[in-house]
This record gives structure tokens, sequence and C-alpha cells, in this order.
């Protein structure tokens, strides 16, 4: 089993900062979703039907040669805080953790890797990687899934492909996306439009957790709309292409910015990083919204004093569950609001005086 | 800079790249707010599963059809079409089969297309079909013990037995 508080501390792989393009490009991610072929959908699994399913895919998944060694995680058994914690990290999906039942996750220690188990579908596959790293993502993803392949039979269908719980997943089961950091594209008012033309090229544009989540902090999620009737591979390209349509644009912005209103600008992120430094209480929104300026400025060299790593890592830790388990109690909003003002104050203004880099 | 509308101070400064080439415009928080929102069309939202179905289901059916329809059910895991219209979340894999003509023209609308093209299971060949049995053999059992028939439970034990073993001898 996973000590959670050990993962507590660190980043993760999402938010790890590092990757070809990562002041723009937060994460790639690829996910799988494979039933088993002998039991029903999860809609209609028995309390025993889902008890078996994960035993059965627990015993397989763990027997897997990963490049890292899975654990599992009873997502069934945990506290109500560990399961937001996980979903924080994007480990799991909020459907998976709010849902019912046996259930559970295999995730390895690099945090790439997490096999959901009686999610929509019995086995949600996921891989994660820093940065724009979509090819290399789905060469793990799918060595993955022929691992698992070999020990168990997944619904297939010869004309339809896998089948899945819902028909917006047959065909290649496959969701194909990019974490986008697009702040200038908002200040600029536009981002609608750039998404209007996503969704007319059949790209989906999701907020940070997901569907149906909103856009905190200026992340937006591409990801692809269509599963079946293009390969794997060509639906990896369909993203991975438009990523450096969307980079060049949210440089442009950027760009005009800082040529054309740069005391606006300046003044935005001063103040974003002012009151980061000095609040006493913070909602997550607000923490959100303003590292997310800060965040841009230090991609322009408008501050110095901080390095992205630690940004992310704020990111992180400032959000409900992680806070809670790095205060190491429970605490209600508004208590959680004072906590998060005082985290913010000690890691932004110890960086202040502490230039040796280490943190 | 002054705002292009008014007196007041241009605080908020606009490329707009519509066109073509880019116009820019300087204008205060007021008249940048209006012409923000002036400017702005809905933006489209993505098909939903409902909103498909809702849809198609509208489309050349009468109400006596819709229910006649709504009656049939899955002989494999026995969800009816109107549950699956209702949670948008099939029953289980024979789902696709016992409902394809309801289900290929909502495939169509969501993907544009009707065929896999990508990665295959090895061992798909000799899969699905026969495991699906194993869904209803052990949705049937369950019900025969619900009733106390445990003559028909036992019965339907060895059955699923033997499928279990085929499977895990090959």
């Amino acid at each position: 089993m996973v000590d959670l508080n050990q993962l507590v501390h660190t980043s993760g792989e999402w938010l790890r900062g590092s990757g070809p393009e990562s002041d723009i490009v937060i994460s790639s991610r690829i996910r799988l979703a494979r039933n088993l072929a002998e039991f029903p959908f999860i809609s209609r699994a028995s309390q025993a039907d889902r008890t078996e399913i994960e035993s059965l895919l627990r015993d397989r998944v763990l027997q897997i040669q990963e490049s890292g060694e899975l654990e599992y995680v009873n997502v069934n058994e945990l506290k109500g805080i560990d399961r937001q914690f996980l979903v924080e990290r994007q480990l799991i999906s909020r459907e998976h953790a709010e849902s019912e039942g046996a259930r559970g996750v295999a995730i390895d220690r690099a945090e790439q890797v997490s096999l959901m188990i009686n999610e929509e579908d019995h086995l949600r596959i996921q891989v994660m990687h820093s940065g724009l790293d979509l090819e290399a993502a789905w060469k793990q993803i799918d060595r993955i899934d022929s691992l698992i392949a070999e020990q168990v039979i997944f619904a297939f269908h010869p004309k339809l492909g896998y089948l899945t719980a819902c028909p917006t997943n047959v065909g290649t089961g496959v969701r194909v996306s990019v974490m986008l950091h697009l702040p200038a594209l908002v200040i600029t008012r536009q981002i609608d439009k750039v998404f209007r033309s996503l969704q007319k090229i059949s790209l989906a544009v999701r907020g940070l957790y997901g569907e149906g989540s909103q856009a905190m902090g200026d992340f937006y999620q591409i990801s692809n709309q269509i599963t079946l009737g293009k390969s794997e591979i060509d639906l990896v390209k369909q993203v991975g292409d438009i990523v450096p349509v969307l980079i060049d644009y949210e440089r442009q912005a950027r760009d005009f910015l800082v040529r054309n209103s740069h005391e606006n600008l300046h003044d935005k992120i001063s103040r974003a990083y002012g009151i980061l430094r000095t609040a006493q209480t913070i909602s997550s929104e607000e923490t959100m919204h303003l590292l997310s300026s800060v965040r841009m400025g230090v991609n322009l060299g408008l501050i110095s004093d901080l390095q992205i790593p630690t940004l992310n890592e704020l990111f992180i830790h400032t959000q409900p569950a992680h806070l809670q388990k790095l205060r190491g109690v429970e605490l209600d909003t508004a208590d959680r609001n004072i906590e998060r003002a005082r985290y913010l104050r000690r890691h932004l203004n110890k960086e202040d005086g502490d230039n040796s880099g280490k943190n | 800079m002054k705002c292009q509308q008014c007196t007041k101070t241009a605080t908020f400064h606009i490329t707009e790249l519509t066109k073509g080439k880019p116009q820019e415009l300087h204008l205060c928080e007021e008249h940048a707010r209006q012409y923000l929102t002036q400017n702005e069309e809905e933006p489209p939202v993505a098909p939903s599963l409902a909103g498909v179905l809702a849809h198609q289901l509208a489309v050349g059916q009468t109400a006596e059809e819709l229910a006649k329809l709504d009656q049939r059910s899955c002989p494999i895991c026995g969800i009816t079409f109107y549950e699956f219209r209702n949670q948008g979340r099939l029953g289980c894999p024979y789902d696709y089969v016992c409902f394809k003509a309801e289900l290929e023209p909502l495939i169509v609308n969501i993907h544009g297309e009707t065929e896999h093209v990508g990665k295959h299971p090895d061992k798909y060949a000799e899969g699905t079909e026969k495991r699906t049995q194993l869904i209803r053999l052990r949705r049937e059992m369950r019900e025969a013990i619900t009733e106390e028939n445990y003559e028909r439970a036992s019965k339907l034990r060895d059955e699923i037995r033997t499928i279990e073993e085929a499977a895990a001898g090959k």
C-alpha cells in the first residue's frame, strides 16, 4: 500500500515543470478505456461482480513489469480527504473518487502511470508525462496495455473495436490530452475564439480536473473528441499537431502584452505576487488565479527570485486536501484559507531572503 | 493613452486578429467591457451524448415506437433501452450487438465513423462473444438463488464453470 503521506511533499509528475515547452505545456496525458469481456459494464455490475472485477484486475495489473513497481491503493477504503488528494494529483478522476463500491488504483512511484479499476469502465489506464511528450507517453501506455491484454480478455468487437460503457469512447478507447497554461490568451480575451476553432476540428477543451470542471488558474486541457475511425497514432498526432499552434498564439499574446501593455502587465503580476506574499486568508480559487499571473511573470523574466518548480509545487500544495495533509489535520474552509495564506507567506518570503537555490 | 471612445485613460488594449490583419483597440474598462460583451458569440457546446440521443430519437419516431423501443432489453445483461437512454451508459459489451440499429446512428453522430481503425488485442477472436455468455449465466444464477430455485442455480453454476475452465485451460 502506498504511503500517501510520502507523496504529500513532492509535486507529482504533472506539475514537475520540466520537459519540452514546459513553460506553456504542463503535461501530456493519454488514457485507455478497457473492459473485461466476461463482466457487465459498471452500471449493471452487482456488488459481487465489482468485487470480482477488482480482485481479478488488481492481481493481473500488479503482475506486469513496468518501468517502476506498481503499488495498489484501495480507493473504497480511503478517507474522503485522501481520495481528494489523489484527485488533486491527477492520479484518479473525480468520478472515481466520488463513486461507491469496490475500486482502486495502481500507481507507479514516479506517478506517471495510474491504473484505475472500476471507474466508468473496468479499467482506465493513464500515463502522464511532464511537458510536451505525447509520443513517449503513447509508447509507454501501448506497452502497458499489451502486457495486461496478455492476461485478460478485453471486450472487443471486430468492427467497433474496444467496447466501452459509454459510446463516446468506443473504438480505440483513447483520450489524448495536453494541459496548457494560457494566461496571456485569457488576458487578451482570445481564449474563447481559440476554443471555438478547436471544437470545429473535434478537439475538446476542459478545465483543470476534467469534464465539467472550471478552468482554474488558466489551465486548460485539450483532448480528442473522437475515438472511432482513427488510429491511436493519428489521434496522438491530431492533438500533438495543434499544440505548437497554441504555444505560438500564447507566446504572441505574451509578446504583445510585454510590448504594448508592459506597465499594466508588470503591475498585475507584481500585485499578484504581493498579495500571495502578504495575504492573511485566501481561497483556493484566488490562489490559483494569482499563482497563474506569477507563473507567467517568472516565465517572462518579470519576477526573478522565484523558480518554476517551486511555483508548481505551490499550485498543488495549496489545494484543499494537500494543504490539510501537509498540516496533518482536517480543517474547515475558513481555517484552510488562513492556513493557505500562512503556507504561501512562508514559502514565498523564505525564497526572497534565501537565494541559495535550495528548496 | 486615452480611450478611443471617451476621455478616460485606456487600460484595455485589445488586438483583434479577425479578417487577416491585427487591429488594435485602446479602451477604458467600461468601454472595453461593452465592446467585448457585444462581440461575444455563444461558444458552441460540444455535442453531449444526452443531446445527441434526444435529438436522434425525436427524429422519425412516434411516441408509440419510442415507448416500444424503450422496453426492449438486452438478453445478456437485462438493461432496457430506456435505462441506457436515461443514464447514457450501456450495460454490457453485448448491448453494441443487440441495440446495433439504434446505436449506429448515434455512433456516426458522435464519431463520424462506424469502423475501428487501430490497435487490436491478439486474443479477441475467441474472446468477447463466448465470454458475454458468462454475464448472462451469472445473472440468471443470481436470479435463481433469489427465487430459491437452487436446482437451476447449481445447473447454471456448472455451466459457468465449464466456460471458465475452458478459458483458463487454453
